[in-house]
């Protein structure tokens, strides 16, 4: 059963005419009901392309948040083979939030990384909504630097509301285990390649998008804070959130624009949900592209030209 | 001749700058007590009848810090107004305008080049009354120019941190303040250089979530508060009182979070000491102690491995021991 948000409303009456049309014509004999059906079809799907080109800022969030979006797992099991999960951050526990392991893209070894949000509902307990604590920051570390023991670039995917507000959380160190996840992208000597795919909430996506190269889903979302939190601070309401979204420029086309993100991969027409196979393979093949642009560089001369990338960033006007 | 241009000389007047009659008196906020303004002055804002460690300006916390007050400012290059054309209640040029009226000054972080302890040292001080002492590009390319000139000068690096975070007006722009300051600051320590993070009340969220945490040494002031979710949105997000002293400094040294609880009037000569040890690997010993007693070494062979490696392998050493400032 399809998920609507709430401005696919209309799409939603259209589409669930054409099921209802589609059922009465394997029920009836009536003939003319085909023709209605096809035209009916056209419709929803051109009102969907319609919808899809020109979501505003609150809407693509809706998208970015969608339940039926890949997550992070979908994404290992569509593209990595071999995948070998590995857990703990050997010192205080796992963190079911940050999943992370090794495996072979497209026959080539790399360490996987990402914030897993859960699907069914005991799913989304088991990771926490995808939000990390500090254990799942240091695990990160602790793989990050395996990978550049073995020469593994390393890939990220970023889907979260943001690092876990807690008081374990705050006792064990959150903003240090960030700190350090970022100074640690900051220093191994291999690739790192970061795919937004959907949420990147704050410090706790940072801690795993200072790449190499940045990539972010069409309709996926980046931003120093949420239009919610941002809405009841700046403009001391909670429903102003659209607004916010708005005024804070954190959609994928922004981030691009900003030489934040340093590309944009296309989602399917009515979102990465509605197609998640053929989304992971652009992501997957996306994904290759970066990889070959790094395959000939020095370990040095990767590692300073990252440093450099993110140390102009914002320091030219856009 | 002094080694330092554009030195800024100490102000005397460290509170309020009006003198009307309404501010000669400031109640503690953690005691109560009516404080008179030029006790408050003397005591760097601590309060003499309980301790509490109240707020500094950028500028206050620079002349708290420099030997005998004395440093040079230095500029921080300006980079592009408002990327976001961002706008809630008011335009953000004009809250910006407004800021930088009131805290006379361009950023909400200013550093200055000086000597603490007489080691050479670059300290960038994060101003909490200048838009909560948010970190935008501008106060990132502040930490940025700080740490790069302490390379160019063979000094130290510290920074104060007072802050709520990363600057929601500039957005991402803001957020990405966080790998730049680490960036400049791994270059830093790559250069075998300290870096010493002072954490005052308040530091939270992306702040704390980067350069503030990432110290070789990490000094709090008594009673700040630090963490990375701020403790309204903690209690929100579970529902429960919070525990006693939470995010407090004093509950971070308790956790390991951080090095030491320093006091304010301490905080000087501590910074001095660090810098020193760190910096000075051998000085004369204290003239009142006895003379060490001498290290009987036994004799090596003529031919012994050690005795031909000694020499090459102090050398190989020689690059990761920061050297002594001229």
């Amino acid at each position: 059963m399809q998920t609507y948000l709430d401005f696919e409303k209309p799409l939603a009456e259209l589409e669930g005419k054409v099921r209802e049309l589609q059922h009465l014509a394997q029920t009836n004999e009536a003939t003319d009901i085909d023709a209605e059906v096809d035209t009916l079809r056209g419709k929803a799907s051109k009102l969907l392309a319609d919808t899809y080109k020109t979501l505003t800022p609150w809407q693509k969030t809706q998208v970015a948040r969608h339940p039926e979006r890949p997550h992070t797992s979908h994404y290992i099991d569509a593209l990595i083979t071999d995948f070998t999960p590995l857990a703990g951050d050997r010192s205080y526990g796992d963190d079911k939030a940050l999943i992370g392991g090794m495996g072979r893209f497209r026959g080539r070894s790399v360490m996987i990384l990402g914030t897993e949000k859960g699907h069914s509902t005991e799913g989304r307990v088991k990771h926490n909504f995808g939000m990390a604590r500090p254990e799942g920051y240091r695990k990160a570390q602790r793989l990050m630097r395996m990978a550049e023991r073995f020469g593994m670039p390393i890939l990220t995917f970023v889907d979260t509301a943001g690092a876990y507000p807690g008081v374990g959380a705050e006792e064990r160190g959150q903003a240090e285990a960030i700190a350090r996840s970022v100074e640690v992208c900051l220093n191994v000597k291999v690739p790192i390649i970061a795919v937004i795919i959907g949420e990147g909430g704050s410090g706790g996506a940072v801690a795993l998008a200072v790449g190499d190269r940045v990539m972010m889903l069409e309709h996926s979302i980046y931003s120093v804070i949420s239009p919610e939190a941002c809405s009841s601070i700046l403009f001391k309401t909670s429903d102003r959130a659209i607004d916010a979204a708005e005024a804070l420029k954190l959609t994928a086309q922004d981030l691009k624009r900003l030489r934040v993100a340093d590309q944009v991969i296309p989602e399917p027409v009515g979102g990465a949900h509605r197609d998640a196979a053929a989304t992971m393979m652009r992501v997957g093949d996306a994904i290759a592209d970066a990889l070959s642009m790094f395959r000939d560089m020095a370990d040095d001369q990767l590692l300073e030209r990252r440093r450099d990338k993110f140390l102009t960033i914002g320091r030219m006007p856009v | 001749m002094s080694w330092l241009t554009n030195r800024v000389l100490p102000k005397i007047g460290l509170g309020r700058r009006k003198d009307g009659p309404d501010n000669l008196w400031e109640k503690c906020r953690a005691c109560g007590q009516m404080v008179f303004h030029r006790d408050l002055e003397q005591s760097f804002r601590v309060c003499p009848h309980c301790d509490h460690h109240m707020r500094l300006t950028a500028s206050q916390r620079l002349e708290l810090l420099f030997d005998d007050g004395v440093f040079e400012r230095l500029k921080t290059p300006q980079p592009p107004m408002d990327p976001l054309k961002f706008k809630d209640s008011r335009r953000y040029p004009d809250q910006i305008k407004d800021a930088r009226s009131a805290a006379e000054a361009d950023f909400a972080v200013e550093a200055g080049l000086g000597r603490i302890g007489g080691q050479s040292v670059v300290v960038a001080a994060q101003n909490f009354f200048f838009m909560g002492g948010s970190v935008s590009p501008g106060e990132g390319e502040a930490i940025v120019a700080a740490a790069e000139r302490a390379v160019q000068e063979d000094a130290a690096l510290i920074v104060c941190a007072a802050s709520g975070g990363m600057r929601m007006q500039e957005g991402i722009l803001s957020l990405m303040q966080m790998p730049r300051t680490t960036v400049a600051i791994q270059r830093l320590k790559e250069k075998g250089l300290p870096y010493i993070s002072v954490l005052t009340d308040p530091t939270t969220g992306g702040t704390t979530a980067s350069f503030a945490m990432i110290g070789d040494v990490a000094i709090a002031e008594p009673g700040a508060l630090i963490g990375f979710a701020g403790p309204r949105v903690i209690e929100q997000t579970i529902r429960e009182q919070l525990p006693d002293g939470f995010q407090r400094a004093e509950y971070l040294l308790e956790h390991g979070m951080v090095d030491m609880v320093v006091h304010r009037h301490e905080l000087a000569d501590t910074l001095g000491r660090i810098l020193s040890l760190m910096r000075e690997p051998v000085v004369a010993p204290p003239a009142s102690l006895p003379p060490p007693e001498p290290v009987v070494i036994p004799e090596p062979d003529a031919d012994s491995e050690l005795m031909n490696t000694e020499p090459d392998s102090a050398e190989d050493d020689a690059g990761e021991v920061p050297e002594k400032s001229s």
